[in-house]
């Protein structure tokens, strides 16, 4: 509210032609929004200042099962989940059908190419897909969150078909 | 004395403007930092003299050079040679010396540090080809407000001489990726400027300004999943606006700032749902087996545009705001994404994959569509409050770069800003 009084107060002082006259009003003061002391105005915050925050992180990576993959992988467009990786679905269902305490974040990704935003999308229809073959075989869907990182955390930098293939994937993290 | 600006009659921008030659057109000296592209013929560019402010020489910004930097951004504008001119706004300026350097306008001023270490800034516009004074204004303000003041100047004369409200006063936001760390920046409109909003070791995307210009929605991942902010740029303050099982993401505010459309799976699959700014209970708004994600309104409020795959392919397709059925928008091509309406309600612009992606506008009364640019990776549009700019993503050298173009791609100019990879780019409304 004061930005938009201190502006109001701005262009009160624009002064418009005068013919030959080119005398200025003394001109009105740019007040500081942030409750600055007028004394350190000179340095001090002005209208435009930003306050930061720093952001924590929460990266859990609980025990699972011993010796059984975290990963699935997607073909390019592609949001079925490969006969090869029933055996590691089945095995995922089974800790968590005997462990119905534990739970599991299903976590879709997908390679860089196109919208953030629509890759997202594209990396949580994945981490669903898995979800539900999870589910067939026995987990509890309330195990299970399915979410997506979309494209933001690559396994592997570059814009190769390589790095994209293993960037297409599912990982399954445990909490 | 009056403030009559806003009522007094725009000057004609093309009456003695030259037409742009084809090509490049360098800048020097303070503003190398900008490097503005111009292409196409036919280009009406009004001359501008932009003398050095008195008290510049000393000062901790060029105000002179940041006016003339964002007044050539525009496209509108070309600065003329002021070399071995000195004026400021009381000068009665010799007028003929102008017209030989062929400038249509003229503008000089003064910056005085006062005993309390706040700035005085003045300036006068001329009008060359008349012979009339154009007004001018006055401020004073911390040192960290000296860079508005220019690019309030900007838009000053922008108005006065165009006839249409300026935009260089507002404010950008944008994400950088540098190594493992992400940071939210609010900066001026051409990028410089930047200060940090947000910091933190997971991504963070889709900023949304809030239209009164406080706030920022945007998405973070530091919950090892994407939940949606609502951030009080000025105090630092942000909550929880969705934290929804399953993700939660691509935040759009309502025009009255009251609502936001945002994409959640917590009922299986991406869908849109309308939510209070303020929190509660989200009111789903489509109910498809497909993705719907990336909504924005419609100005007026009344529409959503959205991307779905339900077609098949990406699509862009437009509803009523209060849910419905929707039609759809791009037939062109099998990947249309990121839409972004002008705030005039004129312009749809969009990124399209044919080749490589592509940043295209579409005109939305006849559905004429052009690409408006030659790179391959663009991104994420998001227009200016006067709808006579867009800026955007893409990659440049190998790093994600920030642009802005004309709505018709004849001028195009690379933001400055912080080092690393920027991207993510959300242009603030109008007024602070």
């Amino acid at each position: 509210m004061m930005k938009r009084t201190a502006m109001v107060a701005l262009l009160a002082t624009v002064m418009a032609g005068c013919g030959s006259n080119v005398k200025l009003d003394p001109p009105i003061e740019g007040t500081s929004t942030t409750g600055a002391s007028t004394g350190t105005a000179g340095q001090g915050a002005g209208q435009s200042t930003v306050t930061q925050v720093q952001a924590g992180s929460s990266s859990t990576d609980a025990q699972g099962p011993v010796g059984v993959g975290r990963i699935i992988y997607f073909d390019y467009d592609s949001f079925s989940v490969k006969p090869d990786y029933q055996g590691l679905v089945d095995q995922h269902a089974r800790f968590l059908q005997a462990n119905r305490a534990r739970g599991v974040a299903v976590e879709g990704h997908t390679d860089e190419r196109g919208s953030r935003e629509y890759n997202l999308a594209l990396g949580q229809k994945r981490a669903e897909a898995v979800r539900r073959a999870l589910t067939l075989v026995g987990a509890a869907d309330a195990q299970i969150e399915a979410v997506s990182f979309g494209e933001e955390k690559p396994a592997v930098a570059g814009s190769s078909e390589d790095a994209y293939s293993q960037n297409r994937r599912v990982e399954i993290r445990y909490r | 004395m009056n403030s009559e600006i806003f009522r007094s009659p725009p000057l004609h921008l093309a009456r003695r403007s030259l037409v742009a030659a084809l090509a490049a057109a360098p800048l020097s000296g303070a503003l190398a930092q900008f490097r503005v592209e111009v292409s196409g013929v036919g280009l009406t560019q009004l001359p501008i003299a932009l003398v050095p402010f008195r008290g510049e020489e000393g000062a901790p910004q060029k105000i002179s050079a940041i006016v003339r930097a964002d007044l050539e951004r525009s496209g509108r504008f070309r600065g003329v040679d002021t070399a071995g001119q000195a004026m400021d706004e009381s000068t009665r300026p010799d007028l003929s010396t102008w017209r030989q350097r062929a400038a249509d306008a003229l503008a000089g001023g003064s910056i005085t540090r006062l005993p309390d270490g706040r700035y005085d800034v003045r300036f006068r516009l001329w009008d060359v080809v008349r012979g009339q004074d154009l007004g001018g204004q006055g401020y004073v303000l911390p040192q960290a407000d000296l860079r508005l003041a220019a690019h309030k100047i900007a838009d000053y004369i922008y108005e006065k001489l165009t006839g249409e409200q300026g935009v260089f006063s507002t404010r950008l936001a944008y994400v950088t990726k540098t190594g493992s760390r992400h940071t939210l920046w609010v900066a001026d409109s051409d990028g410089e400027n930047a200060q940090a909003a947000l910091a933190s070791p997971e991504p963070i995307i889709s900023p949304s300004w809030s239209p009164n210009g406080a706030q920022l929605a945007y998405v973070s991942f530091e919950a090892r999943k994407p939940v949606i902010y609502v951030h009080d740029v000025a105090s630092g303050r942000r909550r929880l606006l969705a934290n929804f099982r399953g993700s939660n993401s691509a935040p759009a505010w309502s025009p009255d700032g009251r609502s936001l459309a945002v994409t959640l799976s917590r009922d299986g699959g991406s869908q849109l749902y309308l939510i209070s700014a303020s929190g509660g209970e989200p009111r789903r708004l489509t109910q498809s087996q497909s993705i719907d994600t990336e909504p924005v309104f419609s100005p007026d409020g009344a529409s959503i545009y959205f991307v779905s795959d339900r077609g098949g392919a990406p699509q862009i397709y437009r509803m009523p705001a209060s849910g419905g059925a929707a039609q759809r928008v791009t037939f062109n091509g099998s990947y249309n994404v990121s839409p972004t309406v002008s705030p005039d309600g004129r312009w749809l612009a969009y990124i399209s994959r044919s080749g490589g992606y592509k940043l295209q506008v579409m005109e939305l009364a006849s559905g004429a569509t052009t690409a408006i640019t030659d790179t391959n990776e663009d991104e994420n549009p998001s227009f200016a409050p006067n709808s006579r700019l867009i800026a955007y993503a893409t990659r440049e050298g190998g790093r994600d770069a920030l642009m802005t173009t004309t709505v018709d791609g004849k001028i195009k100019a690379r933001l400055a800003g912080q080092g690393g990879d920027l991207r993510e780019p959300a242009w603030g409304p109008l007024q602070r």
